[in-house]
């Protein structure tokens, strides 16, 4: 099981484009949030505030870094490429249950306090999504621990 | 047309900074929660409260919810795409978007946020 690490170097293996490329579909996401806001009022508005735009880019830059690491090594890579964006997808899934912590906290908060609300809102997403990624980690060291015990025993 | 350039100026940075957060975190799982952070709300939001006023963020997070909910449901869609059905990354992430429209709006007609 890998601890949690942090990995400035990673960043090399990122090319200009494809930071450009992230850039300009966050500014995108937000004009497009803007403009339905204006034009269908703050409900479907807000709706697109959780649309996952930026998680189809990264996914695929994901998979990219990953094929073209395998290649260098000599391998095809592809496989490899689509389990990293599989496991990426199974983070977002939990990031989703924050990204819901922050909605429902930020809207109880925001007219008696805005700045409070932006702090606990994300401190709301940061708590929830941590914590189900711990809970999740641990569940699935116990079944393998209990996979093991039972190949041992039988 | 000032308030959207601002705009795509501050949805790109928030949105770039979450991403290469989670660049350089490791394991991918964890570095995929980054994936779902709430950047474009944070972006967003801000505006929204300096220009329509609390009680306006106020209903579009509600609202959000929903979205949030649809987000869960599309990142559980992408992983079994992937490793059952065996689809490319593109084609998964693209194909599960269906599955986000559809329960999004779904969840925000039953709450009565389309009327």
């Amino acid at each position: 099981m890998s601890p949690i690490s942090f990995s400035p170097s990673s960043l090399k293996e990122g090319r200009l484009y494809e930071y450009l490329i992230r850039f300009a579909l966050g500014g995108a996401a937000t004009v497009f949030t803007g403009l339905i806001s204006s034009r269908c009022g703050a409900s479907i508005g807000g709706l697109f505030l959780a649309l996952p735009a930026i998680f189809c880019a990264s996914a695929t830059l994901i998979e990219k870094h990953e094929i073209r690491r395998k290649r260098e090594a000599g391998l095809d890579g592809r496989r490899r490429g689509e389990e990293a964006a599989a496991l990426e997808s199974a983070g977002a899934v939990l990031g989703a249950f924050g990204m819901l912590a922050f909605a429902v906290t930020f809207s109880l908060t925001v007219e008696n306090s805005v700045p409070a609300a932006f702090i606990a809102g994300s401190l709301a997403w940061a708590v929830v999504s941590i914590a189900g990624w711990c809970v999740r980690r641990k569940m699935r060291t116990m079944g393998r621990l209990r996979g093991s015990r039972r190949l041992t025993s039988g | 047309m000032m308030e959207y350039v601002i705009r795509f100026l501050l949805g790109g940075v928030v949105v770039s900074a979450f991403s290469m957060l989670g660049d350089m975190l490791r394991p991918k799982s964890f570095a995929g929660l980054f994936g779902a952070a709430p950047s474009v709300a944070l972006a967003t939001l801000g505006i929204a409260v300096y220009t329509h006023g609390a009680g306006y963020a106020a209903r579009q997070t509600w609202a959000m919810t929903a979205g949030a909910i649809a987000l869960a449901v599309y990142g559980g869609a992408v992983c079994h795409l992937l490793m059952r059905a065996r689809f490319r990354v593109a084609s998964a992430t693209l194909v599960a978007v269906v599955f986000w429209l559809v329960v999004a709006f779904g969840l925000l007609s039953v709450a009565g946020g389309l009327t």
